[in-house]
């Protein structure tokens, strides 16, 4: 159901729009569904069947990590892990610096930052603004 | 992403440098995220090796009777730090700063003829570096003499507390020895580095150069990292996972870009980013994200963490064998043409380019890639050295007996030699004070 009106917003907003096909070429591994997923965790978008076909190239070459024997052997984490975290103590040095740190912002009301309403959870589907081409 | 961001701080190892009475000269160009190996994919262009200029590499390009533009066949730099490796190379300045996540530093000064050093992971703060791979980065150093750099690692070494991932032990500024005798130094040289990708050119110089270190004594012996040929599929796993994590701070709210988007808080965040980040660190995202899921994280993620131990084990077991320091080539080759570099993309590139660089960042070792010889065309080609974790001296003072025996001939640019030809004739010099 979702991919007939993924193709006709393909299809409104011309070339630079696509992001899944139902159809996916490859090893079928990346399928649409996980398209969206990944979309949808990391809020940015493939844009293009060769950004989907790079992903595809990429888990295949992480793939050939399996013929490692790894058996009862610890991830590491970090080179450092021999040693101990240094933490300083909790006192403030430094800071006081919010005009600075406003003025990096685009929307600032007062000492505040302004965001768009939040809440409301992100589907391309239902995404009234045009996209802004690049 | 970043278009308009003014810091409201310094890095600590800039500002270590600008107490010490540094002039900041500016920011140099590189891969957009420091993602790439050929500092090709920046939001302001790819950067021009200067060696495409050189007298030494035009000359040779005369001889091979290629007659079409100068200009239009330039070479890369390498990557990602490509700039600021490019400008020291070009005598612009003293010494430039880069970052090291697999090879970021070392990979430009070999395509550009400078030393470029990859501190110990945990040596130098990282306070102020924008994170890719939090268990991989550190601030590179790129100068034109492995003495130039044993100063300003002096200088930025040391324990900072706003980096807890820097290590307590107390740190001095040092000079570094002039060694005589290398007859107690056992040199390795990791047999799986030989690959077939790798050019017969630089094979041949790194065959010289384990024959040279042979020659004055030193002990040269074949060593195994038996995990080699995993260690770039581990690098790209790891890295990506967490770049995929780090590039999530970047939406537009609080600095940066931003996108009109007002709908709501995450189409806002999708818009920012997706006009934000190129293709390179979207893809990057995307990809982390994938290893991260929930029903791959075990199978890929903690997989990699597996395999980044063993590959760390792999050196430690090498340096307990006696070895001081491990000898192996930087890059594949000598710099390319961009419009050859530029047909395969990123992802294949770095993959490819990575593969010497890589694994010593998952280890957290000291690494340094000092030039060592022209190729047949006239460009660079540099060697890698790689020291125990947190011998960062004696790995310097190696790889500066070898600088000496090297001599790598100056670059000559055709304006700087036009006035400074007498100055050039009488020495090699690291830094020119040019009339």
């Amino acid at each position: 159901m979702w991919a007939r009106a993924v193709r006709l917003r393909a299809a409104a907003r011309g070339r630079r729009g696509f992001t899944s096909k139902a159809d996916s070429q490859g090893s079928g591994r990346v399928t649409g569904e996980l398209i969206q997923h990944l979309e949808r965790l990391s809020l940015v978008d493939f844009g293009s069947q060769e950004a989907v076909a790079r992903l595809e190239k990429a888990i295949a070459f992480a793939d050939r990590l399996r013929a490692v024997n790894t058996d009862g052997v610890e991830p590491m984490e970090s080179v450092l892990e021999d040693r101990c975290l240094y933490l300083r103590s909790d006192n403030v040095v430094e800071g006081s610096c919010a005009e600075e740190l406003l003025q990096n912002s685009h929307r600032v009301v007062e000492e505040y930052f302004v965001a768009p309403p939040g809440n409301i959870s992100w589907s391309k589907l239902d995404e009234k603004q045009p996209f802004s081409h690049r | 992403m970043l278009k308009g961001y003014v810091p409201p701080y310094n890095a600590t190892v800039v500002q270590k440098l600008l107490d010490q009475g540094a002039l900041l000269m500016g920011k140099t160009n590189l891969d957009e995220f420091a993602m790439g190996s050929g500092s090709t994919d920046g939001i302001f262009g790819p950067v021009k090796n200067p060696w495409s200029y050189s007298k030494q590499y035009r000359e040779k390009r005369k001889q091979n009777s290629h007659s079409e533009n100068e200009d239009s066949n330039w070479l890369i730099t390498g990557g990602s730090s490509g700039g600021s490796a490019a400008a020291v190379s070009a005598f612009t300045c003293f010494a430039a700063l880069g970052s090291d996540t697999g090879g970021s530093t070392r990979n430009p000064a070999a395509h550009c003829g400078v030393v470029g050093l990859k501190p110990s992971y945990g040596l130098v703060s990282r306070h102020g570096l924008i994170p890719l791979v939090n268990s991989m980065d550190v601030p590179g150093i790129l100068t034109r003499c492995v003495d130039d750099a044993a100063t300003v690692l002096g200088i930025l070494a040391g324990h900072d507390p706003k980096d807890s991932t820097t290590i307590q032990d107390p740190v001095k500024p040092f000079t570094l020895p002039s060694l005589t005798d290398v007859s107690k130094l056992c040199i390795g040289i990791p047999k799986e580095y030989l690959t077939p990708e790798l050019s017969s050119e630089v094979q041949s110089l790194w065959s010289r150069a384990a024959n040279l270190f042979e020659s004055e004594g030193a002990k040269v012996i074949e060593v195994s990292l038996p995990h080699t040929s995993y260690s770039i599929m581990c690098y790209h796993v790891l890295c990506t996972s967490e770049v995929a994590s780090n590039m999530a701070r970047f939406d537009g709210l609080e600095y940066g870009h931003r996108c009109d988007n007002d709908v709501s808080t995450e189409a806002m965040y999708a818009a920012t980013r997706r006009e934000g980040f190129n293709d390179v660190v979207r893809g990057r995202i995307l990809s982390g994200n994938f290893f991260l899921l929930r029903e791959n994280y075990e199978n890929y993620f903690v997989k990699a963490q597996k395999v980044r131990r063993l590959i760390a084990n792999d050196f430690v077991n090498v340096f307990n064998s006696g070895v001081d320091v491990l000898l192996t080539p930087t890059t594949l080759s000598e710099a390319v043409p961009y419009t050859e570099f530029i047909k395969e993309d990123n992802r294949t590139r770095s993959a490819q380019d990575d593969i010497f660089t890589q694994a010593v960042n998952m280890a957290g070792l000291p690494a340094v890639s000092v030039p060592m010889a022209l190729s047949s065309q006239g460009l660079p080609i540099g060697l890698q050295f790689i020291g125990r974790a947190f011998c960062d001296q004696q790995l310097l003072t190696v790889a500066k007996w070898f600088e000496k025996q090297v001599q790598f001939p100056v670059i000559q640019l055709q304006e700087l030699m036009d006035d400074c030809s007498s100055v050039f004739e009488n020495e090699k010099l690291a830094s020119v004070s040019v009339k």
